[in-house]
């Protein structure tokens, strides 16, 4: 709280984005020790989470005050001018104090408080439970077994406590390889396919420089290709391109040499280091963010942001990866330098081709504690938790989440869950509302005790798992859905509106099929409960022991509803649903949204009252 | 995910009782294609009559042991046949009749080549389909790819197959009378009595592409309209296009005033405009050429309205490009989505060099503009470019669909296809004359019409539930704008229509369309009328290439189409679920209207209507609104 200097500015004016004519809302900003808040004049509320702050700025005094733009992490872009620089400045500073913050403890999880019980909140954190899920995948079994080799994080730090190895692999064999790869990140089971008896499994570069080899290494990779009875050659990707893999040896990193390891076809991928992605994103933002963008501008901008061919690249990494378990049987292990960014990417992304439970709700809850966050993706320095290193930002979690929509929009009936889910993760994953994505690994949690001292997100995200259902969604309409074959040439992948410009709203189609069928299937489960009732109801009626009644019933009951007469009290048929308001809302738009011309902007009367217009949207109700 | 297209998408059509090439040229009806033994019976026939025109043509009528590469499907051995209007390729499989009927007309370019003795024809259509045959016989083969080439580029139009075509279907609505001037007129005359219906140019003389009978303002007679076509490219002086019943305002159209470089001006002609201003207000004129392009146009005897004689207009300059270069955006963007083995950055910037969407974002802003002139800031406004048929009638079609409820329903659309694309003298026959693979470039091919169903697309796309036909209407009238056995698109105007008595020799479109059995296959599920202005965004970030259209033979779409079903089983679903619920609770109501009597027999408690209680129980149910 002592960052605040001043909780309350007037007469402040939230601009539009994209307008050319500076259209904007009065209103009255407030800061909180939690958020910023805006409230316009028609009592409009904009609430602002400090942790999603990426960028305060302070833009030159104008005529009419001083202008502060505000750019979050889930792609919000606001942009205020204060009537007083002083005022602006203190917010500015305030701000800038707020978003940044040193420690753990100071993150809005730690001070969130959702009203759960202890009880509650223990067992929210074992929703997920990752031994459960290797059960499930069919391990231990005579392959692979529970290494306790890691139980005090004393060979890998970064890496879970639990880890699933080779039978054969005996420790020294994991200790040395350890020794061998990058950060200790030695090769360990990520995803087992029960009916190919197929591994993904998953590391860091190894230490070969120009020439070094190790046997134990070699050994653990050996052990895995023998750890598959289908297919004895196992696949090395190495995710990274060729150019940056082999730039590692000089560092004494590199790559495996296939020479040395028996059984083992080694390849490329080449998916860019998250510098690159860094730096694409940000391209992709300032294009997508220009004022009066014009058509081919926005494409050579889409073009040379290079953000599409990377998910293209990861896509198609991971489309690789299922054709050597698929097709092949044969085993994989992935690795990029540190095996936490691009491994995690490929890894989880090839699991929820191969595996349809991972399409689930629940499963991609799993997949995500899985792969992202006990093999240690380090969510605190990706997604700048807290102040630190920018070099270490990246938005290696956005581009699986992207990758994700895009498979949704290719097989609209595989997901359980919808677009808004992974909007919402994704809000979360910057929010540090939640306790589960802080933190660069499974050891440091645990020294934060987030357990005891925050709540996880997935049973808030159960809890109202309505909004983020499929309506579409169908587990076992074909078989062959098991295995997701997602076609990666270019012209599938497009840009993801929504995601990046999902508070803008003035973008969107006015009307949502998706709502509307999603809506819409709500409401046919209400009405099968009325049917129930209904029919209930009328047996009640029909059991009494009046035969005029049960004749009269009788006449009307069963030559089907369309020889009913209309009985007197209904002259007209009975307006069906309340839910009706939430399904057939019909919008028009405002013109005032769109920029139609530089002229345009001359047209500044008021908006004629021809229909109410709320939040520039007019609404109708049929 | 973005569901938008499934509402466009349709039902699937109900197979065909062989189904499994689907690839059958949809501008073949339905009726006929369901019951193809009548179709052979027919064309064989057609062959026999207009066999004189068309023997000398077809040198090879037939070549077995052929074989077809469709797009997306596995390949298929064959017969295949050449009638005078149809290529018709049979697979060997004696059950299951897999044919492919593909109109002549349809097909946009033929390339050949050999290997051997092995000829292949590569069939490029204007529907933007690719199909391959493999032909044995270097000769057969060099004679079917002739013939298809003469029988494909036939120059006389009554040869073309609407002139043949006879249909399999009852006819019970004469589309040609579907949409005539006069009973548009009755619909504004019952608002307005400002306007009246001219006749001055029934003969054709006064504008040569307009149709003989024009609404113009009540107080210009036939004289000061000659005077005015006089002053207008082409003839083409300002009609009514549109009339905005909110508040009055009207959008007229015309071609470019011929003031020329010594600025000549006609009264009658700013009469004419004038008239349709109220008192005191000002209008605008949408000029949908760049102000350089428009000056130009002044050496050469056109040019635009002057402030000087026209104080009371205010004139904007909204750039649409015309002619070749649209052609050239389709060439390329076709080229570009054809390619699968493009990477990202290589697909993204083909997407770009085409220019396909910067002319979408353009058309779809002119019109914009045009709407918002006339509903928000109450103007009436004239929108012209030179010739006032190509770029004017997209924006006035447009601002129509955006402003005009009516028009987003299917009959309100076609009556707007005919209003203001048909009779408004968009040159259907030489713009559509080739399509994307056309070698021969003429300068008049343009994909004009074609913009305009794609921009249509995508008000459809941002507001899908505002409209009563599917994505499926709108391919379907991009198919028979190109090829088609019906006379509809024939023609340049009503004027080369008339002549070719095109009403008694061919068969409407509008009649095949508007039959009950076709109109459920462009129905959108999703449609509640809406009767709000709809002001869809141009933003790029919202604009997206119609998939259906550019994409339709490059993507497997077994998984949209099979969401897309699912979307309206949903939909089916619930409306049973509201029927029955309605029967039950009727059904309820009655019994307990019986109980009431029967209460009221027995009982002398004083009388309480009957209805009252029943309609307190049925509040009671959660159902019902409190």
């Amino acid at each position: 709280m002592e960052h605040i200097r001043t909780t309350k500015v007037e007469q402040v004016k939230l601009l539009d984005r994209f307008s050319t004519s500076n259209k904007s809302l009065t209103g009255t900003l407030y800061l909180t020790a939690t958020h910023l808040l805006f409230i316009d004049s028609s009592r409009r509320e904009t609430w602002i989470l400090h942790h999603h702050i990426a960028a305060v700025e302070k833009l030159p005094l104008t005529t009419s005050g001083c202008p502060l733009v505000i750019q979050c992490k889930n792609f919000r872009i606001v942009h205020f001018v204060v009537p007083r620089e002083r005022d602006c400045h203190d917010v500015y500073n305030s701000l800038l104090q707020l978003s940044r913050t040193a420690k753990y403890e100071e993150l809005y999880a730690f001070s969130y408080n959702p009203k759960q019980n202890e009880s509650e909140q223990v067992k929210g954190w074992q929703l997920i439970d990752l031994a459960e899920e290797y059960k499930r995948m069919g391990v231990p079994n005579d392959y692979w077994q529970l290494s306790d080799a890691n139980r005090d994080y004393k060979i890998c730090e970064t890496y879970p406590r639990d880890l699933y190895v080779p039978r054969t692999a005996s420790k020294p064999i994991i200790v040395g390889s350890s020794k061998f790869r990058s950060k200790g990140r030695f090769p360990v089971l990520s995803y087992y396919h029960k009916d190919k008896k197929a591994a993904i499994c998953r590391c860091s570069q190894p230490l070969s420089g120009f020439s070094a080899r190790c046997l134990e290494d070699e050994h653990m990779l050996q052990a895995i290709s023998k750890a598959n009875p289908s297919n004895r050659y196992m696949y090395v990707m190495d995710t990274r391109p060729k150019l940056n893999a082999m730039a590692n040896r000089a560092a004494g990193k590199g790559y495996e040499n296939e020479d040395n390891y028996s059984n083992i076809r080694f390849q490329f991928v080449g998916i860019e280091n998250i510098h690159v992605m860094r730096s694409s994103l940000q391209k992709l933002l300032e294009v997508s963010g220009t004022k009066g963008l014009s058509v081919n501008d926005f494409l050579s901008g889409l073009e040379s942001s290079g953000w599409l061919r990377h998910i293209k690249a990861v896509l198609d990494a991971a489309v690789f990866l299922v054709k050597a378990i698929a097709v092949e049987s044969a085993s994989v292990l992935v690795h990029c330098s540190d095996g936490w960014d691009r491994t995690s990417q490929v890894c989880s992304l090839g699991a929820l081709l191969l595996d349809s439970y991972y399409r689930t709700i629940k499963g991609f809850m799993v997949l995500i504690e899985k792969d992202w966050i006990s093999f240690g993706h380090k969510f605190s320095d990706r997604c700048c938790q807290l102040d630190g290193d920018p070099k270490e930002i990246s938005p290696v979690f956005t581009q699986f989440l992207e990758s994700v929509w895009n498979l949704m929009e290719q097989f609209p009936q595989a997901f359980e869950y919808n677009e808004a889910f992974l909007l919402q993760i994704h809000e979360h994953v910057h929010s540090c509302q939640f306790g589960n994505f802080l933190g660069n690994c499974q050891k440091e949690r645990e020294e934060l005790k987030l357990k005891e001292k925050t709540y996880s997100l997935w049973p808030f995200l159960l809890d109202e798992q309505k909004k983020y259902q499929n309506p579409l969604y169908s587990p076992d309409f074909s078989p062959e859905l098991t295995l997701l074959e997602p076609n990666t040439v270019s012209f599938n992948f497009k840009f993801w509106r929504n995601m990046y410009h999902q508070f803008d709203r003035s973008m969107h189609p006015r009307q949502s099929v998706y709502d509307l069928i999603m809506n819409m299937s709500e409401q046919n489960k209400q009405l099968e409960k009325d049917i129930k009732e209904l029919e209930a109801k009328i047996k009640q009626k029909n059991g009494q022991p009046d035969a005029v009644i049960l004749k009269e019933h009788q006449q009307s009951a069963h030559p089907a509803p369309v020889a009913l007469k209309t009985p007197p009290c209904f002259k007209k048929e009975q307006p069906l649903i309340p839910v009706n308001d939430a399904v057939r809302t019909i919008e028009g738009s405002n013109t005032a949204d769109n920029r139609y011309s530089e002229f345009m902007e001359e047209f500044s009367k008021a908006e004629p009252a021809v229909v109410s217009l709320e939040y520039g949207v007019a609404r109708m109700t049929c | 995910m973005d569901l938008s297209r499934f509402t466009a998408q349709h039902p699937p059509p109900a197979p065909p009782p062989c189904t499994r090439l689907r690839w059958r040229n949809s501008a073949l009806h339905s009726s006929a294609i369901e019951n193809h033994t009548e179709i052979q019976g027919k064309s064989l026939t057609v062959t026999r009559t207009s066999g004189e025109q068309f023997a000398e043509l077809i040198k090879t009528p037939r070549a077995d042991n052929a074989v077809l590469h469709g797009p997306r499907c596995p390949a298929v051995r064959g017969t295949l046949c050449l009638t005078g209007h149809h290529l018709i390729f049979s697979s060997r499989r004696k059950e299951g009749g897999e044919e492919l009927w593909l109109l002549h007309a349809n097909i946009d370019c033929v390339e050949k080549r050999f290997v051997g003795s092995l000829g292949t024809i590569v069939i490029k259509c204007k529907d933007l389909r690719i199909i391959q045959l493999d032909i044995p016989g270097m000769e057969e083969c060099l004679n079917i790819a002739s013939s298809i080439e003469a029988l494909s580029t036939l120059d006389s139009i009554t040869l073309m197959y609407p002139f043949f075509y006879r249909p399999m279907f009852e006819v019970v609505e004469d589309g040609w009378r579907s949409y005539l001037p006069e009973q548009e007129f009755e619909l504004l005359s019952s608002v307005t009595d400002e306007w009246r219906l001219s006749c001055a140019n029934k003969d054709f003389s006064v504008c040569p592409t307009y149709p003989p009978v024009v609404i113009i303002p009540k107080c210009i007679d036939d004289e000061a309209l000659r005077k005015v076509a006089v002053f207008r490219y082409g003839g083409r002086f300002p009609v009514l296009s549109y009339y905005h019943k909110k508040n009055g305002m009207v959008m007229m159209r015309s071609s470019q005033p011929l003031t020329g470089t010594n600025g000549r001006r006609c009264k009658e002609d700013e009469k004419l405009i004038n008239a349709t201003l109220r008192p005191g207000k000002r209008g605008y004129i949408i000029d949908t050429r760049s102000l350089n392009v428009a000056q130009q146009a002044r050496a050469k005897g056109g040019g635009f309205e002057q402030e000087v004689y026209y104080p009371q207009w205010r004139r904007i300059h909204k750039c649409i490009e015309r002619f070749n270069i649209l052609q050239e955006s389709l060439i390329k963007l076709v080229e570009a989505c054809n390619d699968q083995s493009h990477n990202m950055d290589r697909w993204l910037s083909k997407l770009e060099a085409s220019n396909w969407l910067t002319h979408i974002k353009e058309i779809l802003t002119a019109a914009c503009l045009a709407a918002q002139c006339i509903d928000r800031e109450g103007a009436s406004v004239l929108v012209h470019g030179s010739d006032g048929t190509d770029s004017t009638l997209q924006v006035t079609s447009l601002a129509q669909i955006i402003l005009d409820p009516r028009c987003r329903t299917i009959r309100g659309f076609e009556a707007l296809v005919v209003r203001e694309w048909l009779q408004a003298g968009h040159p259907f026959q030489l713009r559509c004359a080739q399509s994307a693979y056309s070698n021969t470039k003429q300068k008049w091919e343009a994909p004009v019409f074609l913009l305009f169903l794609d921009c249509v697309w995508q008000i459809l796309r941002q507001f899908p539930c505002s409209f009563e036909f599917n994505e499926q209407f709108l391919i379907m009238l991009f198919e028979h704008a190109y090829a088609s056995q019906f006379g509809t698109f024939l023609g340049n105007n009503e004027n080369e229509r008339s002549k070719l008595k095109l009403t008694q020799k061919t068969m409407s479109l509008w009649s095949w369309v508007n039959r009950s059995e076709e109109l459920a296959r462009f129905k959108n599920p999703l449609f509640e009328a809406n009767s709000l202005v709809i002001w869809p965004s141009v933003a790029p970030q919202s604009l997206q290439l119609w998939e259906g259209v550019f994409l339709r033979w490059n993507r497997p779409s077994k998984f949209l189409d099979e969401a897309q079903e699912e979307v309206l089983n949903i939909i089916n679903y619930n409306r049973e679920l509201q029927a029955k619920v309605n029967a039950l609770r009727r059904q309820l109501a009655e019994l307990e209207t019986d109980d009431r009597m029967q209460e009221n027999l027995t009982d002398s408690t004083p009388v309480r209507a009957p209805w009252l209680r029943g309609s307190v129980d049925l509040n009671e149910n959660p159902l019902l609104p409190s």
